[in-house]
Order: structure tokens, then C-alpha cells, then sequence
């Protein structure tokens, strides 16, 4: 960064530029590779994904919008498809919106008060973190059942909405605001619910927009519990439904193709606004370790 | 102001959108609005979730573990599972599989995502923004896109990208997904292109937070380029290390969805991407067996729990936080 900025520009300087540089170019493009492959694909018929597997031809001549068309189209497929992107978009935004206001609460709690479990408190929601989630997954099944919340969407959002990585993210943020505005607020004659929603929540903004969009991007890509839980197939989330289409007959190639290239769609869309968010919420539990 | 009070955690929480000053009338509202109390009600949730969705399953899986689950009833066997496990094949290889899976991603990507990293943070490199976008792009896409898009690319005929790669090397053409050192090949591609980018962020972000005068004193004392990464910055950067290290730990030993993707379902041929959490899958949800599932649970459990207690003590971790 800063350590060199005086050194004159040199010839070797220039020369370390260019090859710094074109490390990560020639990088991006082995990453940007499989996507782009895939999206040329969307363009051509999906029997020549199961004859031919993924292969890069860039003769535009032989590439056509049917499958879009088709994905549009308004027929059963379509219809299928499209009821899957909403019920991913409405899991997504309902978990998304609960998870946040949850667990900025909880961290709101956690950080603004000194009271007398709170370190124990903490030291679970670090625990928790150590268990990976695949181990609890079939007793949470059992208890999904119990619940009758199988094939429903709150089965699928319920367990995650106390998200201990989205807890200790909002506390690292809250622990950098100044508590003497709690007192400030207090002698003003503001309760102490109050002073969370209407003084401190707004001052958290950018911890939202970071854990939001992280939090949203798990939501719309996860698998394994919808998986579990959703049964029925106009209950089904766009990643589910898109694996069902992967048949070894591949006859559904088609929209199975166009469809995962349109669903990065709004993701991605999300990335190029808030890249920046996402940077920082997703770094902030690594720096101070 | 312009808030939106609508999606506040109900708890005791309500009446706060009626009225904020008429709180000293009613004891009980007082007991809940006081400074002591309000705490507690902030962490309800919390609490209600971690023993409903972690305590629970978690104290559930370890019971279950030692029982024979029926549909209707269930019966204690002790260690019957265990011992099962201990002369079942297919789990071996399970195990031997995501240990294997786990021992490669470190390799792969602790050391590599660093150095780019150090790269990225000196002054030879332009548009970073863009590059960091590029490279963070993979962690957006779901792992039924991502391992699709793989397994098309992985194809054994030869109009496949991996082989037309392999024949131009002159190496030339193989049946990537069926054999064992080439799908795990395949598995650790998969793995490099998700993550590599994600984990020189970490490393970035930690590079930032180490303070710039320690370079300007190393260049005073006449410190090498490799002097000053040896003895600066990777001591500095350990803290992010060590958390890398952690999450790579579990998530390499836990591995499914990458593997279950490639081969378009849980079943590969002589079980070469049978990793441990697609073997408690096969056995809990596919075949139903739920107590043997829980014990393959268990092991995986205790088996993360080693490595990485094993990796934070010899990291020095538990003493900082002793002083």
C-alpha cells in the first residue's frame, strides 16, 4: 500500500505492473471461465450440453435465444421455473428481514449492557460456530417434523434466523459505537427499546446493507435444508428446482441451463451495487480473530 | 423519524408502538422496561434458538447415535452403531475421502490465496476493485449452478473443456468422474475456484489492519522483500490465518453439496467422492436410518473437534486469550 508510494517511476517498476497486473487478469479469466462457458451454452440447444459437455465455440451463427424464449414462454416449464425463483425470493426476504432485526437485537443486547450472563452468553454463540451444521441436521428433520413445519416455508427459515456469525458480526459493529449515547438518550426520557430502534439502529446502517446481502446470498443459494424440508414441488426453492431437472436423460437441459444462468441474476445484480459492502461484513470475523 | 417499527421481535416490545411515557403506570411494565431487565428480553431469541435448534438436536444426535430408530419405536443398542462403523467399509472410505478433501484445500488454499493477497496489497497491481469483484464472483453462485457448470466441464467425452485442456498438454483424454484421483482432482478444482477468491479477502482485510510504519523500519534496517514478508507480515497476519485455518478445517470436513453436484447425486462410482456428510445423508434421509446416521454424526463431530483444537493450541490461540 502506503510503503513505497515516494519510489520514482521506473522501467522495472512499470514492468512489475504489468506482470502484477496481468497475474490477476489472467486469474479473473480462469475464474470468469466456467460461467462464461456456461452462458455461451444458454445460447444453444441443451442435447448438445448431454452430446458434447460444456464446450466453448464462440461461432455466434449456431447460438439462438430459444431457450430463453422457451424460459419465458408462459408454458408449464416456464410456470414451474418462475414459481421457484418466487418462492426462493420470498424465502429469501423473509429470512433476510427477521435475521437482521433478530440478530441485531440479540448483539444489541450482547454489546450495550453489562449484566450477568453475558460473557457465558457470548462464549455460546461463539460454540455454537464450532458445530457444523450437517451434525444437527437430522435430529433438527426430526424436530422440523415434530413441529409440523415440514414442507412449509417457516421450517425452512426458522432455524437459521439466529445466525451466530450475524450475531458476532452486528456486535464487532456495535461494540465501535460510543456507549455515552445510551446515557444521552436515557436522560431525554427514552426507554430502553426505544433507544435500540430509534438511536442506535440507524447509526447501524452499514453493519444492515453488509450482514443483509450476505445473508441474503446464503438464503437464495441454500440447498441442503430446503432440500430436507420442502416436499412438494410447488413449494420448491430455485436451487432445489433446478436439481431436479438434472436428469440422466438431461431432456430438461433446456431450461436447466437457461434457468441457472438466469438465476446468478439477482445476486449478482446485488454484488455489483454493494460489492463493497460485502467485502467488509464478510472480512470483519478474520482481522481480530 | 422515519422508522419502521414493524418487524421488532415481539417480545414485551409491543406497547412501544403505543405509547413511550406512560411506562411508570403498570409495575409489570415497569419490571420489563427497567435497565436490569431489558437485557434479558433483547436476548430471548437467542436463547429460545440456541436450545430449541442447537442444544437440543445436538443432545438428540448423541442419543441417537446409541439407538436403533424405528419407525414407531426405538431401542437402545449402546454401541452397536459404533462398532458397525468401526468394520464398515464404505464409511472408511468415506472418511478417508473428506480427510483427504479437507488435508488438499489447506494446501491449496491457505498458502496461494495469501501470496495473492500480499500481490494485491502492493503497489504493482491496477483496478483492483474489479479483480476482487472477479474473483469473490464464485462464492455468489449456488452450488448446484456452480457444480453443474463443473460436471458439463468434467464430461469423459472428448468435447469437454478438461480434456480438451489435458489433450492440448498431451496428456490426453480421460473419464474424469470415474476414477478416484481424478474426481478428487475434480472436487479440489471446484474448491480452488469458490474459494480462492473469498480467502485472499480475508487475507486482504487482515494485510490492512497491519500498520504501515513496521515496513518503513524493516527498510530502514535494510530488510529483503522476503525478509520483510517472513518477519512482518506473517506473523502479523496469523490472527486471520488461524480463523482461516478454522473454517477451512470444518469446511473441508464437511463437504457434501460440491461432491453430491458433480456427480448429479450421492452416488459416484466405487464411492470416489463419498465424503462423510454424504454418507450420513445416504444413511439418515436415503435409507432412513437414523441412529446409524447420528453416529457417523458423532465421529465427524469429535474428528473436527481434534483437528481443531489440535491446530489452535499448537497456533498459541487459547494462551492470548488467557492474559
Amino acid at each position: 500500500m502506503a510503503k513505497q508510494k515516494t519510489m520514482a517511476s521506473t522501467p522495472q517498476r512499470r514492468v512489475g505492473t504489468v506482470l502484477g497486473t496481468g497475474f490477476f487478469l489472467i486469474l479473473s479469466l480462469i475464474i470468469v471461465f466456467p460461467v462464461f462457458a456456461g452462458l455461451l451454452a444458454s445460447f444453444r440447444p441443451g442435447t448438445q450440453l448431454i452430446r458434447r459437455g460444456l464446450s466453448i465455440d464462440l461461432n455466434i451463427k449456431t447460438m439462438n435465444l430459444d431457450n430463453y424464449v422457451y424460459l419465458f414462454s408462459g408454458n408449464a416449464d416456464s410456470q414451474k421455473y418462475f414459481m421457484w425463483y418466487k418462492n426462493s425470493l420470498i424465502i429469501t426476504i423473509v429470512s433476510v428481514v427477521l435475521t437482521l432485526l433478530i440478530c441485531y437485537f440479540v448483539a444489541y443486547g450482547l454489546t450495550m449492557y453489562d449484566f450477568r450472563f453475558k460473557n457465558l452468553l457470548f462464549t455460546i454463540v461463539l460454540a455454537t460456530m464450532m458445530v457444523p451444521f450437517e451434525i444437527l441436521m437430522l435430529p433438527l428433520y426430526k424436530e422440523i417434523i415434530a413441529f409440523k413445519l415440514i414442507d412449509t416455508y417457516t421450517g425452512v427459515i426458522i432455524i437459521g434466523l439466529c445466525g451466530a456469525s450475524t450475531i458476532f458480526f452486528f456486535k464487532q459493529y456495535l461494540s465501535g459505537l460510543p456507549k455515552d449515547l445510551l446515557d444521552a438518550a436515557r436522560i431525554d426520557g427514552c426507554n430502553e427499546y426505544s433507544i435500540s430502534v430509534r438511536i442506535i439502529l440507524p447509526l447501524a446502517k452499514p453493519a444492515f446493507a453488509s450482514m443483509g446481502i450476505l445473508c441474503a446470498m446464503g438464503s437464495w443459494n441454500a440447498i441442503l435444508w430446503p432440500l430436507l424440508v420442502l416436499k412438494g414441488a410447488e413449494k420448491f426453492t430455485l436451487p432445489i428446482g433446478l436439481n431436479t431437472l438434472l436428469t440422466p436423460y438431461g431432456n430438461n437441459y433446456d431450461v436447466l441451463i437457461a434457468g441457472s444462468m438466469f438465476g446468478i441474476l439477482p445476486i449478482l445484480v446485488i454484488f455489483l451495487i454493494f460489492n463493497r459492502y460485502i467485502i467488509d461484513g464478510m472480512t470483519a470475523g478474520a482481522v481480530k480473530g | 423519524m422515519d422508522i419502521n417499527y414493524s418487524g421488532v421481535p415481539a417480545k414485551g416490545q409491543a406497547s412501544l408502538l403505543k405509547k413511550d411515557k406512560k411506562v411508570n403506570t403498570m409495575s409489570f411494565k415497569k419490571i420489563i422496561y427497567s435497565q436490569k431487565v431489558a437485557p434479558y428480553v433483547f436476548v430471548v431469541p437467542f436463547i429460545l434458538s440456541f436450545f430449541f435448534f442447537w442444544v437440543y438436536p445436538l443432545i438428540t444426535a448423541v442419543t441417537m447415535s446409541f439407538q436403533d430408530i424405528g419407525a414407531i419405536n426405538s431401542e437402545w443398542i449402546g454401541f452397536a452403531n459404533y462398532a458397525k462403523l468401526l468394520k464398515d467399509n464404505v464409511f472408511h472410505i468415506a472418511v478417508f475421502n473428506s480427510v483427504k478433501y479437507m488435508f488438499f484445500t489447506l494446501v491449496l488454499l491457505i498458502p496461494f490465496p495469501m501470496l495473492f493477497a500480499v500481490l494485491m496489497d502492493s503497489h504493482l497491481v491496477k483496478a483492483k476493485g474489479v479483480w476482487k469483484a472477479v474473483l469473490y464472483m464464485p462464492a455468489l453462485t449456488s452450488v448446484v449452478i456452480s457444480g453443474t457448470l463443473f460436471r458439463l466441464m468434467f464430461t469423459e467425452y472428448t468435447t469437454g473443456q478438461m480434456n480438451i485442456i489435458s489433450s492440448f498438454l498431451g496428456l490426453g483424454t480421460y473419464k474424469w468422474l470415474k476414477m478416484g484421483w481424478s474426481g478428487m482432482l475434480a472436487l479440489l478444482i471446484v474448491a480452488c475456484w469458490r474459494w480462492t477468491g473469498v480467502n485472499m479477502l480475508y487475507f486482504l482485510s487482515g494485510l490492512k489492519s497491519i500498520d504501515s510504519s513496521l515496513y518503513e523500519a524493516a527498510d530502514i534496517d535494510g530488510a529483503s522483500g522476503w525478509q520483510k514478508f517472513r518477519f512482518v507480515t506473517l506473523p502479523l497476519l496469523k490472527p486471520t490465518t488461524v480463523y482461516v485455518l478454522t473454517i477451512s478445517v470444518y469446511a473441508g470436513l464437511s463437504m457434501f453439496l460440491e461432491s453430491y453436484m458433480l456427480w448429479a447425486g450421492n452416488s459416484s462410482p466405487n464411492n470416489i467422492g463419498l465424503t462423510i456428510v454424504g454418507y450420513l445423508y445416504k444413511r439418515g434421509i436415503e435409507k432412513n436410518d437414523m441412529g446409524y446416521a447420528c453416529a457417523v454424526g458423532v465421529v465427524l463431530l469429535v474428528v473436527a473437534l481434534i483437528i481443531n483444537f489440535a491446530q489452535l493450541i499448537f497456533n498459541g490461540t487459547f494462551k492470548k486469550e488467557v492474559e
